[in-house]
């Protein structure tokens, strides 16, 4: 446990980076986790090009391990292409966390980066194989 | 139902002394700490007699039933007929042949909303449950009005978790064909007056079908005492195996009720033109039942009234008080369902306060506890109440003073982390 609830996993469900709503966005999606039914929402602004993310925020309530992991993953968004963005392998975010989630606890893991994909695609995406053992 | 005032002192028997009888808590887990098994409203652990009673059956008496001429398939038919006799014996039933082995109390409601649904509801009629059921007490049924073209109402929930009986003289006036209720509820522990509200129904001409899911493990439960017609219940949240419940209904209903599933074992006759229907409990039961899953749960029904029902629920009563209490005095915890442990089956579900449900759990797991988090499949009580999930205590026979203790402390560990 003392793994999994790090100070910085805590630190970024008390103080979430990026939470709220774009007004007005390019991109928007919301998803939830079957597993609880929180829902949680993404909105986007792309540059002027409208290749790359300038901006982005999420919303909703959640647990500690949704919440910082969405923190975590919009943080590194700003200036990646729309293709890189779609490329983002769940794993990758799953390494960022850095702390053992089990299977149980994948699907709140990886809701923001199903949120994500789906903004960035323009429809719902499936859950990513990681997330399976949920 | 009413809660019998036990003479005896509380705990009659001791849940830290039982626990031998039920290997998985030799299982140490993975941080070491001992295994606090706070979720028996999910499934509960087997104890021995009923792990041993199905290898033995496996071992040593299996066979089809119902079909073989010769000395074994008579053996295992003997044997899946004697646990239909207890199954029977243990909820009151006047015969065995009301009692109909299901899945689990899931396919049990199914059965009464296919056969007896799609043959009597009519299109206008209606059907009455409650906001307080589990998904399984209310989805079959949004399913056979909506295809019948019928209404389906609910009885709302008061600001304790009781059913909301005012709102349920108004929706029996709508009069409603059948009323269909939990006898306690899976998400709040409420134990609901099913005696009253049975003979409230039966006043406006509605037939009553009951799930015991929650209620058979726990506390004395009597079809003739509720008065009910049709009683639901799942095998594996009453120390049996899973993959059997029971479905308990009043013969001349049965009799009339068409098949559900149908193939082998419920005809008595088949030609290309047609077929007949078996008997009951036969006609309900289609193809190669779960025979030792049935016998399984013959012995889980044995164990439990060797222990003697009325003491099962004055033990979870007792420790149910305890742990009401000391969640209470903990601060930053909000109980939901009623403060009274007469209507409070040992079922606890809370909130703490700026702590996600899935939080808790995963925390409580690393010290030991396990314990549901969740909606538990009853969404439209969490929408009662304004949370979208929350965790979920539940006491059995083997959970003792400990247990309660360990909980308390989980609590408190989880609240001092988030504190930081």
């Amino acid at each position: 446990m003392d793994n999994l609830y790090r100070d910085f996993i805590l630190e970024h469900y008390r103080n979430p980076h990026n939470k709220g709503v774009l007004d007005p966005h390019d991109l928007h999606a919301a998803d939830s986790n079957p597993t609880c039914g929180d829902e949680m929402s993404m909105t986007l602004r792309l540059d002027e090009a409208g290749t790359a993310i300038a901006d982005v925020a999420f919303d909703g309530r959640g647990c500690a391990i949704s919440q910082a992991s969405a923190s975590i993953l919009t943080d590194g968004l700003r200036g990646q292409t729309l293709d890189e963005v779609r490329a983002i392998h769940p794993q990758s975010l799953l390494d960022e966390l850095g702390v053992p989630i089990g299977p149980a606890r994948l699907k709140c893991a990886l809701l923001a980066y199903k949120v994500l994909q789906g903004a960035v695609r323009g429809a719902a995406v499936a859950w990513p194989a990681e997330a399976e053992g949920a | 139902m009413t809660v019998e005032a036990q003479p005896t002192l509380p705990g009659a028997f001791s849940g830290t002394a039982l626990r031998a009888d039920f290997p998985v808590f030799e299982r140490p887990t993975s941080t070491g700490a001992r295994l606090v098994y706070l979720d028996s409203a999910a499934s509960a652990p087997k104890p021995r007699v009923v792990i041993e009673a199905m290898a033995d059956a496996y071992a040593h008496h299996y066979a089809n039933v119902h079909r073989g001429i010769y000395e074994l398939s008579e053996d295992a038919t003997a044997r899946f007929e004697a646990a239909r006799r207890k199954v029977a014996r243990f909820i009151g039933a006047p015969s065995e042949r009301e009692v109909v082995f299901v899945r689990n109390a899931t396919e049990a409601i199914n059965l009464v909303a296919y056969s007896w649904g799609r043959a009597n509801l009519r299109a206008g009629e209606r059907v009455l449950t409650t906001q307080l059921e589990h998904h399984a007490n209310i989805v079959p049924w949004q399913q056979l009005t909506k295809e019948v073209g019928a209404h389906l109402d609910y009885v709302g929930i008061t600001d304790d978790g009781r059913l909301d009986l005012d709102d349920l003289r108004a929706k029996l006036a709508l009069g409603p064909r059948l009323v269909a209720f939990g006898a306690v509820s899976n998400a709040l522990g409420t134990i609901n007056p099913a005696a009253e509200i049975t003979a409230a129904a039966h006043a406006v001409g509605a037939l009553v079908l009951v799930d015991a899911a929650q209620a058979a493990p726990h506390m004395p439960v009597d079809v003739t005492e509720f008065d009910c017609d049709f009683l639901a219940l799942s095998g594996h949240k009453m120390l049996g195996p899973s993959g059997i419940g029971a479905l308990w209904g009043r013969r001349e209903l049965l009799d009339g009720m068409p098949p559900f599933l149908t193939g082998g074992n419920m005809i008595i006759r088949v030609t290309l033109e047609g077929a007949e229907w078996n008997e009951v409990p036969q006609k309900f039961e289609a193809g190669t039942p779960a025979i030792v899953e049935a016998i399984g749960l013959g012995a889980a029904v044995d164990y439990l009234t060797e222990l003697g029902m009325p003491a099962v629920r004055e033990h979870e009563r007792y420790l149910f008080e305890h742990a009401w209490a000391a969640l209470g005095e903990v601060g930053g915890v909000r109980r939901l369902g009623p403060d009274d442990s007469a209507i409070h089956a040992g079922v606890i579900s809370f909130v703490l306060d700026d702590v996600h449900p899935h939080d808790v759990a995963t925390i409580f797991d690393h010290h030991g506890v396990a314990v549901r988090a969740g909606h538990h499949c009853a969404q439209p009580v969490m929408a009662r109440f304004d949370v979208p999930a929350t965790t979920r205590a539940s006491f059995y026979v083997y959970n003792d003073l400990d247990d309660v203790e360990a909980l308390v402390e989980a609590v408190q560990a989880t609240q001092r982390l988030f504190a930081g």
